[in-house]
């Protein structure tokens, strides 16, 4: 899950890491007020869960209130990368001084935390990575250790010479691990990490997101959802604990773990189709999640043809058979569906589906190319 | 044989009280699994499918002497019940649980690996030895003894695979579900290796998908230390970037991780990857009977080279004479069941 930089702010706060002042505003009137307490130029700061909002246009500099209304009214209701602009983050412009980067993230292959830093940070550290990659440097922390704070000054050492901004910046390293680590984070990210003409160094952005699999014990930061940035089916998927991804194919597809749902979505490209969804119903499965599933397909106008394919493991097959039979006596679907059951229970699950009496294919590659041929054309 | 698990195998079933232990516990016994015990905390002393239920994972390892555990409990204990198998001196641990948090898998996996222990998963299908043992919630029905060893990130999609080589004649040695999430207990490469290995095994199909470097690691791998065929197939070639995909790891995050780049890779480590599960069987069938023909191709580590020349000389031979025709049947993708 993805949280807001005002949100990230927030958490940064908590954890004792300077941010500058800010508040967030969805209206040009609240912008004028937060900035005219602040009274200073500010920054007016698009939120959206996208990188680049500053070479999009979306982040400015406001040299009073009056002119933070002014961008606000700009700013919010602009498209950033698909994405509509619904709230700025007003805070205070700081003189920058000097730019680094922070940031740490799982890293796959060693299974630990790997922190990285560079002294060239801001808005093209994607660009240093790649063609200066001596300028970043990484560690890699043991997750039973820990981050020592010897460890955090070694890499503050690499941003700066002053030996006061070294303990801030190392402070704000192990503040960061911290956070990274008690809240469940996939990323935390600081770019830029700034020092202001007070030789002061802040956390002039920041950027968390957090693993979909702690958020279970994150009630504060799941509490963060911004339901208004998210595609709509998407959040009525994940309430009835279905994995939705929309796309904007024809062929709806309703699939039984992530790989082989992936697989599926391949084969209709393959086979001359589109798929209009990504859409995993999970492991062990209960008949209800089978009817949402075909629920929020349906509500997809450009949907012509449903696609369901289930290799049954942990899976029952009689229980999605379940589903399906609830699903059309609850929402009596309008464009043909076609079913491929395999696996676990399959015979008893054929025996259930003989009530509605649907096509069905026995192999991957037949379920999708009846798909596409009952889908027709448009 | 088979590699991690086979007739030896004596298996306890963390969370077998539960709807998913229960009924996985009766079908591993029906395919002949060793379960030996179940542990449920305060469960102890009851029985399920006449299968001794325990307290402790310490308390069912004493009395029964088992090996394996596989792990069944929600996620929020999962983690615990990891630690407390590896305490109880269990070796082979597999983790079916799903959504377990990625910061305490990366404390867990140090600690089995101290302990000389190995996990397999979480958030994976386990595996399944043909005709030896099954650990896990692999269906039965579809596998199929013989020479193919399959490892796959992906649970439903490996049993695609293997009902794919299964229709055509191909059997199994040992097929493994690794699981997709971003820290996993055992990797490609370890299954890679044990698969080389493994004397039962003569081939080995790997099923990826998106997201991380896992797949081009394997193919280095491959390249330097794997002398048996390997075929492959990646998932998602048509997801678009920046979306998560339903697994924590199958997302494309900044142009690295697609499947042309794993796709590359691969071919690069002269892997064919399959266009649709269904082609697997055909191109390990090509392939087998090419390396067959010069076997002297890549021959980077000469001791597994010279056991491969050895094995291979009966096995194969069959269905590589069987080939042109069981591939005609692929093409239509029949299925007999």
């Amino acid at each position: 899950m993805k949280i807001h930089e005002y949100q990230a702010k927030e958490v940064f706060a908590d954890a004792g890491i300077p941010v500058p002042e800010g508040q967030v505003a969805t209206t040009p009137a609240e912008a004028f007020e937060i900035a005219q307490k602040v009274n200073r130029p500010v920054m007016v700061k698009s939120q959206v869960h996208v990188g680049g909002r500053g070479k999009a246009g979306g982040i400015k500099y406001a040299e009073n209130a009056e002119n933070a209304k002014i961008l606000a009214q700009k700013i919010v209701g602009m498209d950033i990368k698909g994405l509509e602009v619904k709230k700025v983050l007003v805070t205070v412009a700081e003189d920058i001084i000097s730019e680094s980067y922070v940031g740490i993230i799982l890293d796959r292959a060693t299974k630990k935390p790997v922190i990285m830093v560079s002294p060239a940070g801001g808005v093209d550290i994607e660009e240093v990575a790649a063609k200066t990659p001596e300028k970043i440097f990484k560690l890699h922390v043991d997750p039973v250790k820990g981050l020592r704070p010897f460890q955090a000054r070694n890499l503050a050492y690499k941003l700066y010479r002053d030996i006061a901004q070294v303990r801030a910046a190392a402070d704000i390293i192990m503040k960061l691990y911290d956070v990274f680590w008690s809240k469940d984070c996939s990323l935390v990210e600081i770019n830029p990490l700034i020092t202001n003409t007070n030789g002061d160094v802040i956390a002039l952005d920041a950027k968390i997101n957090i693993d979909d699999n702690g958020l279970y014990r994150q009630k504060a930061i799941a509490a963060m959802r911004d339901i208004d940035a998210e595609e709509p089916a998407e959040v009525e998927a994940r309430e009835a604990d279905l994995s939705f991804v929309k796309l904007d194919g024809y062929i709806g597809c309703i699939v039984n773990g992530a790989g082989l749902a992936m697989a599926t979505m391949d084969l209709v490209k393959k086979y001359g189709g589109e798929p209009a969804n990504f859409l995993d119903i999970g492991g062990s499965s209960n008949p209800q999640k089978v009817v949402s599933a075909v629920k929020i397909i349906l509500d997809d106008p450009n949907v012509r043809a449903i696609l369901i394919n289930i290799f049954g493991g942990i899976t029952r097959c009689d229980d999605v058979a379940n589903g399906i039979v609830a699903a059309f006596k609850q929402l009596n679907p309008s464009v043909p569906v076609v079913v491929r059951l395999t696996g676990t229970n399959e015979k008893e699950a054929y025996k259930i589906l003989q009530s509605v009496n649907l096509p069905s294919a026995d192999t991957l590659d037949n379920v999708v190319k009846k798909a596409i041929e009952l889908a027709g054309t448009a | 044989m088979s590699i991690f698990i086979n007739k030896k195998t004596k298996l306890i079933v963390q969370g077998i009280t539960g709807r998913d232990g229960s009924f996985h516990a009766k079908q591993m016994k029906e395919y002949g699994t060793h379960v030996v015990a179940g542990v449920t905390p305060g469960k102890g002393g009851t029985k399920i499918n006449s299968i001794p239920v325990f307290n402790t994972v310490e308390d069912a390892v004493k009395a029964t002497g088992a090996n394996a555990s596989v792990i069944y409990v929600p996620p929020a204990f999962a983690i615990d019940a990891i630690y407390e198998a590896v305490d109880a001196g269990i070796k082979t641990v597999v983790c079916i649980t799903e959504g377990l948090p990625a910061n305490d898998m990366m404390k867990v996996y140090p600690y089995v690996r101290e302990n000389g222990a190995r996990l397999i998963g979480p958030n994976c299908p386990g595996l399944i030895s043909p005709d030896q043992s099954k650990v896990g919630i692999m269906p039965g029905s579809i596998v199929k003894k013989g020479g193919v060893g399959v490892v796959s990130r992906s649970g439903t999609l490996t049993y695609e695979a293997i009902w794919a080589l299964t229709c055509e004649g191909m059997g199994q040695s040992t097929c493994i579900g690794i699981g997709g999430d971003q820290v996993i207990g055992t990797n490609f490469i370890d299954c890679l290796e044990a698969f080389q290995a493994d004397n039962s095994t003569k081939a080995i199909v790997m099923i990826g998908e998106i997201g991380g470097s896992d797949e081009e690691e394997a193919a280095k791998f491959i390249k330097k230390n794997v002398t048996k065929p390997v075929v492959s197939f990646i998932a998602g070639q048509t997801a678009p970037p920046g979306k998560r995909m339903g697994h924590a790891g199958a997302i494309i995050s900044g142009g690295s991780g697609t499947a042309a780049d794993k796709i590359k890779a691969l071919n690069k480590a002269g892997v064919p990857v399959a266009g649709s599960p269904t082609e697997i069987p055909g191109l390990l069938k090509d392939l087998m009977k090419k390396s067959k023909a010069k076997p002297a191709n890549k021959a980077a580590v000469k001791k597994a080279a010279a056991k491969k020349t050895t094995a291979k000389k009966t096995a194969p031979k069959k269905s590589a004479a069987k080939k042109p025709a069981a591939k005609k049947t692929t093409a239509k993708g029949k299925k007999k069941k």
